[in-house]
């Protein structure tokens, strides 16, 4: 049928890559987890953050768009290096002095360790959508709450040689404040709703409950905790394996951490909980790519129309 | 044994109320102890009675509160 694809029951990680590859649909660059993607590839990922956007049309959400880095001192402050500091992604540049300028050079012409010749900077990456925005909601959120509406680059360091496991990916976010009922309610519609959209691009999509990759034997702690209380769900599609499916939306429950840490406060002064879901947009295209093949020009008329209405 | 689990909740376990006082059974996460700092308190526990928590007992529940906490430790010091 999709003459381009070999077989769409067969997966394999190091085939998917090299198929994606082979259709130039993305451009290896010499690092695991990073590549460039090609107007294709770009086409169906602006597709479908559009139909992201008609779900979301009457929310009445506010736009923001932040710069792919974070203030050092937000990531800090926010507990993400106690959970993840495998993940992080610290700026680090250089302050020193002309001699020190000698020393690098001279370190970098002989190809040895330079780290030493650079200093942390007041930024990092960001590693979710999300996180510049908590900051901007301090002080007291209106009776109806706050949602926001997101897209960014987020930066992983967890470099692998399968596609879609990436160091650097834009997730469309979406940000709720308010009480817990309205959060929650709200993160359960878009369950929904992600589960729905999915289906809808004829996709095999399954929501299930999910852990994020905390650190260590407390991390284990950590998602037990997660786990057990519900926190985290994701939407699941297979694309590199069938036993273990790739998360391509991923909704989080933070209760009050984010309004703690930055003082968000209802109106009844009781501290706002908080919640947000992340399309991973370029899993989503890699998800259409292996369900229908490599050629979208080819896809069923029903997914079609749904991307280009 | 009481005791020394409260000094380690006083240090460690971010409460907003006085860890020296606290009912036994109270529930230390309504507290005020995130669980970031369970975490913390459980890497003290471990240090200060020299045990490890098998994964099994890496739980909420089984830091809770004093008396949870208590168990625990007895459990893996018993016989030890």
């Amino acid at each position: 049928m999709t003459s381009s694809n070999t077989r769409l029951d067969d997966f394999d990680p190091a085939k998917f890559h090299d198929e994606l590859v082979r259709h130039k649909l993305i451009i290896p660059v010499g690092v695991p987890g990073a590549f460039g993607r090609n107007h294709v590839f770009e086409d169906v990922l602006a597709r479908f953050d559009d139909a992201v956007t008609r779900v979301a049309r009457d929310d009445g959400a506010e736009k923001m768009l932040f710069p792919p880095i974070l203030n050092r001192k937000v990531l800090q402050d926010s507990e993400f290096l106690d959970s993840f500091p495998q993940l992080a992604g610290t700026v680090f540049s250089f302050f020193g002095t002309e001699a020190h300028h000698l020393e690098l050079q001279s370190c970098l012409h002989e190809d040895k360790p330079w780290a030493h010749l650079q200093g942390m900077t007041d930024v990092v990456l960001i590693p979710a959508a999300c996180y510049p925005v908590y900051p901007s909601f301090t002080g007291v959120v209106p009776a109806d709450g706050r949602l926001v509406d997101m897209q960014n680059w987020v930066f992983r360091h967890e470099p692998s040689p399968e596609p879609t496991r990436m160091q650097a990916f834009r997730v469309r976010e979406f940000v709720r404040v308010g009480t817990p009922d309205m959060v929650v309610t709200w993160r359960d519609m878009w369950l929904q709703r992600g589960v729905d959209l999915l289906r809808a691009l004829e996709l095999p999509a399954q929501a299930d409950v999910a852990t994020d990759p905390f650190f260590g034997r407390g991390g284990r702690m950590l998602a037990k905790g997660q786990k057990d209380q519900k926190l985290k769900f994701e939407v699941l599609i297979p694309v590199i394996s069938r036993e273990k499916p790739t998360a391509v939306c991923s909704f989080n429950y933070h209760q009050d951490h984010f309004g703690k840490i930055f003082g968000i406060k209802l109106p009844s002064g009781e501290v706002a909980h908080t919640a947000c879901l992340g399309f991973g947009l370029e899993r989503v295209v890699m998800a259409l790519f292996k369900t229908h093949g490599f050629v979208p020009s080819q896809w069923p008329k029903t997914v079609r129309e749904q991307l280009w209405p | 044994m009481t005791e020394r689990i409260r000094n380690i909740l006083k240090e460690h376990g971010r409460l907003s109320k006085d860890a020296a006082t606290l009912p036994e059974d109270a529930d230390l996460y309504q507290a005020g102890m995130t669980s970031h700092a369970s975490v913390n308190v459980m890497l003290a526990i471990e240090g200060t009675f020299n045990i490890e928590f098998p994964d099994s007992m890496l739980k909420r529940s089984v830091f809770e509160s004093i008396a949870a906490i208590r168990a625990a430790v007895e459990q893996l010091t018993a016989g030890g």
